[in-house]
């Protein structure tokens, strides 16, 4: 499944990045790669964006980045 | 390296310094002969010392314990982010010191990675210090990395420290200096706790005529490889004083739009012009 998916206040570890270029590279910056967990934290009122927990720092996603990245939902 | 290292007097510090005889009212300790702030008048200086890190990281209070100046600086995106630059005189030479925009990387394409990107590549500092936050080493240790690909001469400022102690997090100093291969130290910038072993470290790695080469990070792509070695060759036959073909080459190959320009119109040999503690005089 892909990021964007993960219900709100489940937790994920990142498999792929699915995207190219300065946004792969922004997406690696800011801590997502594959191994790293992700906890989706909160969504805006609209549903998107979400604010997702990585590596002890929120990280707020579009629908259309977290889309982008693969994740292995965790503890289901 | 055996005589007593100063207290700097870092504005108001809430508690009395642990080094005797510091006074907490003056900006400067009276026995503080080694270091001496200049504010934003760097005058002569030896040596440019470059601060990056991640944002929040405490750069900015860093700088200012180091040159005494109150600055703030803002972080926000789409700000022209101007270069803080300050000085300071530490063993009686004396230092420019430029606080870089804070940045999660060198890499990404925003204004404040491309300034801290060009300082480090074309301003080629005599030492760069990377200031990283104790409480999320994970996430600060991707520019310590870059910054090492590109240059040997770093210093790590582990900073807040007290922070990361109340949260129970113990950093094995040592054992990341030794991984890094440059000097770890442990600051809490605020409280001006580690600012003289920052201040040792700085001068150690300036006067060093043998630092340590920059990482270079090898794929087991044999392919990348073989492409990355061909425009590394390439690169270093236009530009030969140009210390770091291989990083250079790597950013081409990602199509960074920056290193292409500087490739076409040839200011990536500027690069390799200035030996260091030369960099543009001061003003």
């Amino acid at each position: 499944m892909t990021l964007d998916e993960l219900p709100r206040g489940d937790r994920a570890v990142v498999t792929a990045l699915d995207i190219r270029g300065g946004a792969r590279r922004r997406l690696m910056d800011l801590g997502l790669l594959p191994g790293s967990a992700v906890h989706a934290e909160m969504t805006s009122p609209l549903g998107d964006p979400t604010a997702y927990e990585i590596r002890g720092a929120l990280v707020v996603l579009r629908r259309e980045q977290a889309r982008a990245v693969h994740v292995e939902p965790e503890g289901r | 390296m055996a005589t007593p290292l100063p207290t700097p007097g870092v504005g108001r510090t809430p508690e009395p310094p642990d080094a005797g005889g510091a006074c907490a009212s003056c900006a400067l300790a009276p026995e503080a002969t080694r270091l001496a702030r200049l504010g934003l008048d760097p005058g002569r200086y030896s040596h440019v010392v470059a601060l990056a890190g991640n944002p929040n990281t405490g750069k900015s209070t860093v700088f200012n314990a180091l040159t005494g100046l109150r600055q703030h600086v803002g972080n926000w995106a789409g700000k022209t982010v101007a270069r803080a630059e300050g000085g300071f005189s530490y063993g009686g030479v004396g230092y420019r010191i430029v606080d870089l925009p804070g940045t999660y990387s060198l890499l990404s394409a925003s204004a404040d990675e491309d300034v801290a990107r060009d300082v480090l590549l074309f301003g080629r500092p005599d030492v760069t210090v990377v200031v990283v936050d104790a409480t999320r080493l994970e996430r600060n240790l991707p520019l310590v990395l870059q910054v090492r690909q590109i240059t040997g001469r770093v210093v790590v400022a582990l900073n807040l420290v007290d922070e990361a102690r109340r949260h129970g997090i113990t950093v094995d100093v040592r054992h990341l200096a030794r991984e890094l291969g440059v000097p770890v130290v442990a600051t809490a910038a605020r409280r001006g706790e580690g600012l003289p072993d920052l201040l040792a470290a700085i001068e150690q790695v300036a006067t060093t005529d043998d630092p340590p080469p920059p990482l270079r990070l090898v794929h087991r792509d044999p392919e990348l490889e073989r492409a990355v070695a061909t425009l590394a060759d390439q690169v270093a036959a236009r530009f030969p004083t140009l210390p770091n073909t291989r990083w250079v080459a790597l950013r081409l190959l990602e199509g960074d739009p920056g290193i292409e320009a500087a490739v076409r119109d040839g200011s990536l040999g500027d690069l390799a012009a200035p030996p260091p503690g030369t960099v543009e005089a001061a003003g």
